[in-house]
């Protein structure tokens, strides 16, 4: 079964304002969608929602769903700000139509390349799908960036993702290459670390480019 | 931090040591005992200049090795034969252009594995490397344990295990130079793709260079720009075939280059030192380590920093330098004994008054110019400078420097700003000297700006803190003015001057327990240059000063300087005090506190005079640094700014106080 991209808008909407503002339902006139169009229709076969006096419903079958949707386009956003590097309302318009891609586990494939976000871009809860909860149970946190780590902890450099030529030159010339263990002795008020027998303090915007497994 | 290692004698001499001879270079990371080695290769015989077109500071010294003699070079700092700082770019133009017959590669036993990717690259390159696998004795002490003969073997190239420091090494070192046979060596394969990538450009090289073509065509795939133009010149109409070739490749390979062959070059390193190095079980922590941990903690780092603070700049420079040494110096060798026989010897010679007042009388060149230079200002410097050189040998710097680099980016600068700021508390001239060692043109000109309004130097600072002590309450609103005009000053300027926040990042130097020889090395040529700047400029403002008094015209510009003081509420003899500070800064201060033992100068007016002449313009030496590092249209507007902040705030100050009468 495949939603139309205009029902995934409504029932997207839809779980919003019920399930996480707490509303009992919405009015088709604040849905961006036409009262007359035929996604309803098709929502409402599949028992998902119940159109009664001009409102909308959210049926208890139709929650799982929603979640999803909502799911989709907040990675679609985080894919857009993070590793697009688009923002703003064109990042918004492209992650309303990038959303409807995501089917079929490439939203768990996102996800995983996003390592398992939990906020979207506006700060709302990205609910977890079953890849997030794998990897909580494998206990696998993924490739970080270096101000992820707590002070007197190790890892392993991941890569170095920065556009600044000179900036990864220098983070080089330090020992900050791919397969080297670093360890980070302090995060305040410099970022030090350890990388063989040498110490080096950077800050937080060159820690934040040092990315790393743990 | 070395700032300091390339200044032996005087600055600026253009004079090199007698050429002929076979050239040794020694290059190698910051931090590494290049300077130590360099010295003791040397002994005494060293020119410092400046390298033609830079700012930056290359030490050349001669030698004689079994009879034959040696030119022996140190470069600055560097960490890659590609550079990114201008050091690194000086340090390789050397091994570029002057073609040394050997190269000296020193590195720090412990970073072996790190450092030896330049060896690599050194070697790669077609350079006649010795390799000094230096700091041994620290290594020992941790446990690693280097096996020299099978590094050697492996790399086909001499290497030598060394402690400069304690003259471990120094033997084979000169045997090493004097039997070089550049002819072997090892060459170290890439993966086929890298070494297929090479090939294509090396193939297309055909003019005559100092480096192998393989180095240059590596350098050429990560987009020197300096190598490329040198291609171009060198190969004539080939050049335009070759750049294009080359946009090729970098552009297929855009993705991540210089990152793929760093990691191949680690793999090198790795296959290098399987069996070369090993490393202790559990990593020993020395009371170095712990110190260290101390000292860049924030609760512990603070606490410290102020212990440093009060112990060596309070007790030791203040009280004890500026107190007891001045009190000596000054107050009974040249009051006492020296100014009375010396008047007496030159009245005794000279008939003429007019020649007597110029050495001998108020503002005579000994009795006035020697007096300050010698009495007061010479024992607070050297206690500083002394001070500053323990500090800075035992590797603490860079530590402060991250503490404080949060702090100094809402200023416009970083952590690495704090060592200038804090020679500035010595001297501002050498400090903005030192402001060269700062990243970015932006941060050089906040630095320059703070140094000549907020710091106090030394000599400045412990005769203010001697006038104002007197004075309950003086010396703190004196130092809440000076602050608040730094961090004001330091956030509009942030505000204000174009430009990116620069990043920070500071290799930590293990902390050691600072060497008696070198801190005293360190302490003299400080004081050795600073006293080569002042004294002629003290001698100059006396005779100044004297011509001054004897043509009226000093009188002349006391009466112009009378509204000017006025409207700070000062009495018109304080205009003496800033017509001193134009000379030097201390100068002006010593000026002062010649008014305070007259008792001219109510407390309000001593602490305006106090806040006013320290935010003065900075001196003749630092105005001349300035335009020197700066260019003198930027030294003319800040010292323009400089003037109008520090009269007007000396201005505001005084009428904060009459209203408020809190002194």
């Amino acid at each position: 079964m495949k939603l139309s991209e205009k029902a995934e808008e409504i029932l997207e909407a839809l779980w919003i304002a019920c399930e996480e503002e707490g509303k009992p339902h919405l009015d088709t006139e604040t849905i961006t969608v036409a009262p007359d169009d035929p996604a309803y229709k098709e929502l409402a076969s599949l028992a998902f929602i119940e159109v009664r006096d001009g409102r909308v419903y959210l049926r208890p079958e139709g929650k799982d769903e929603g979640m999803r949707t909502v799911r989709r386009h907040r990675l679609a956003e985080r894919l857009m700000m993070d590793v697009l590097n688009i923002r703003g309302d064109s990042a918004e318009a492209k992650a309303c139509e990038f959303e409807h891609l995501l089917h079929e586990e490439v939203d768990a494939k996102v996800c995983t390349m996003l390592n398992h976000p939990t906020t979207c871009p506006h700060g709302k809860p990205i609910p977890p799908g079953d890849c997030c909860d794998t990897a909580k149970k494998s206990g696998d946190l993924g490739v970080v960036p270096l101000t992820e780590l707590k002070a007197g902890e190790e890892g392993d450099i991941a890569y170095i993702l920065t556009e600044d030529d000179t900036k990864m030159r220098k983070l080089m010339a330090m020992g900050v290459l791919p397969g080297n263990r670093i360890n980070l002795m302090q995060t305040f008020p410099s970022y030090i670390f350890r990388i063989g027998y040498s110490e080096f303090a950077i800050d937080t915007a060159l820690a934040r480019e040092i990315h790393v497994r743990k | 931090m070395g700032i300091f290692k390339r200044k032996r004698s005087g600055h600026d001499s253009a004079a090199a040591p007698a050429a002929g001879g076979k050239r040794v270079a020694l290059v190698g990371n910051p931090n590494v005992g290049k300077s130590v080695l360099f010295n003791a290769l040397t002994g005494a015989y060293v020119a410092v200049s400046n390298y033609p077109g830079t700012s930056v500071e290359v030490s050349r010294g001669s030698t004689t090795i079994e009879g034959e003699p040696y030119e022996i070079i140190d470069t600055p700092g560097m960490y890659s034969i590609l550079p990114i700082t201008e050091e690194e770019r000086v340090a390789r133009e050397i091994l570029l252009n002057e073609r040394p017959d050997v190269v000296l590669h020193v590195l720090d036993a412990r970073n072996l594995e790190r450092m030896l990717a330049m060896t690599i690259q050194l070697v790669e390159a077609g350079l006649p490397v010795i390799l000094v696998v230096n700091i041994m004795d620290e290594a020992e002490r941790m446990g690693l344990a280097i096996d020299i003969p099978l590094l050697h073997e492996k790399l086909g190239i001499p290497v030598i295990g060394a402690a400069t420091a304690k003259k471990r090494g120094l033997l084979e070192i000169r045997q090493a130079i004097a039997s070089y046979d550049a002819s072997r060596h090892a060459t170290f394969g890439y993966s086929r793709r890298m070494e297929g990538d090479i090939t294509a450009l090396a193939e297309l090289l055909h003019g005559d260079y100092t480096l192998s073509k393989k180095s240059l065509a590596l350098l050429l795939l990560q987009r020197d720009e300096e190598i490329a133009r040198l291609v171009a010149e060198k190969e004539g109409e080939r050049a335009s075939f070759i750049a294009e070739r080359v946009k090729e490749k970098t552009f297929e390979r855009r993705e991540s280059f210089h990152l793929d062959l760093s990691m191949e070059r680690k793999g090198i390193v790795k296959g290098l030192l399987e069996g070369v190095i090993a490393f202790p079980d559990k990593r020993r922590i020395t009371f170095g380590e712990r110190l260290s941990s101390w000292a860049v903690h924030p609760i512990t780092g603070v606490p410290l920093l102020f212990v440093a603070l009060y112990y060596g700049l309070y007790q030791f420079v203040g009280v004890f330098g500026a107190g007891t040494l001045v009190d000596f110096l000054e107050g009974t060798l040249f009051e006492k004994y020296f100014n009375p026989w010396i008047t007496g010897v030159v009245k005794g010679i000279v008939p003429w008054e007019v020649i007597q007042e110029l050495f001998v009388g108020e503002y005579g060149v000994i009795t006035l110019g020697l007096r300050y230079a010698v009495g007061i200002i010479l024992p607070i410097v050297a206690t500083f400078f002394l001070f500053f050189s323990l500090l800075e040998d035992s590797g603490y710097f860079p530590r402060l420097a991250l503490l404080v680099d949060r702090l100094f980016k809402k200023i416009g600068l970083t952590g690495r700003a704090v060592i200038p700021m804090v020679l500035g508390f010595g001297c501002d001239t050498m400090a903005t000297m030192v402001t060269r060692t700062l990243e970015t043109v932006r941060e050089r000109i906040i630095a320059t700006v703070l140094l000549a309004l907020a710091i106090p130097c030394s000599a400045q600072l412990g005769v203010i803190m001697a006038l104002l002590s007197k004075t309950p309450g003086a010396l703190a609103v004196w130092s809440v003015c000076l602050l608040v005009i730094f961090l004001v000053i330091g956030l509009l300027a942030a505000r204000i001057m174009p430009g990116e926040t620069p990043m920070f990042y500071m290799e930590l130097p293990p902390m050691r327990l600072p060497q008696f020889s070198n801190v005293m090395t360190k302490t003299y040529t400080r004081m050795q240059w600073y006293f080569m700047e002042i004294l002629p400029l003290f001698i100059l403002a006396s005779v100044l000063l004297w011509l001054g008094k004897i043509t009226h015209f000093f009188e002349k510009l006391v009466a112009w300087m009378e509204p000017v003081m006025a409207s700070l509420g000062l009495p018109k003899e304080a205009a003496v005090a800033f017509i001193f500070g134009f000379f030097r800064r201390d100068y002006g201060a010593a000026g002062l506190y010649d008014l305070q033992d007259k008792g001219l100068m109510a407390p309000r007016q001593l602490v305006v005079a106090a806040v006013t002449l320290t935010l003065f313009v900075p001196c003749v030496a630092q105005f001349l640094m300035m335009k020197k590092e700066r260019g003198l249209a930027n030294a003319t507007i800040i010292a323009v700014f400089v003037s109008f902040v520090a009269f007007g705030s000396g201005y505001l100050l005084n009428q904060l106080l009459l209203v408020t009468g809190i002194v």
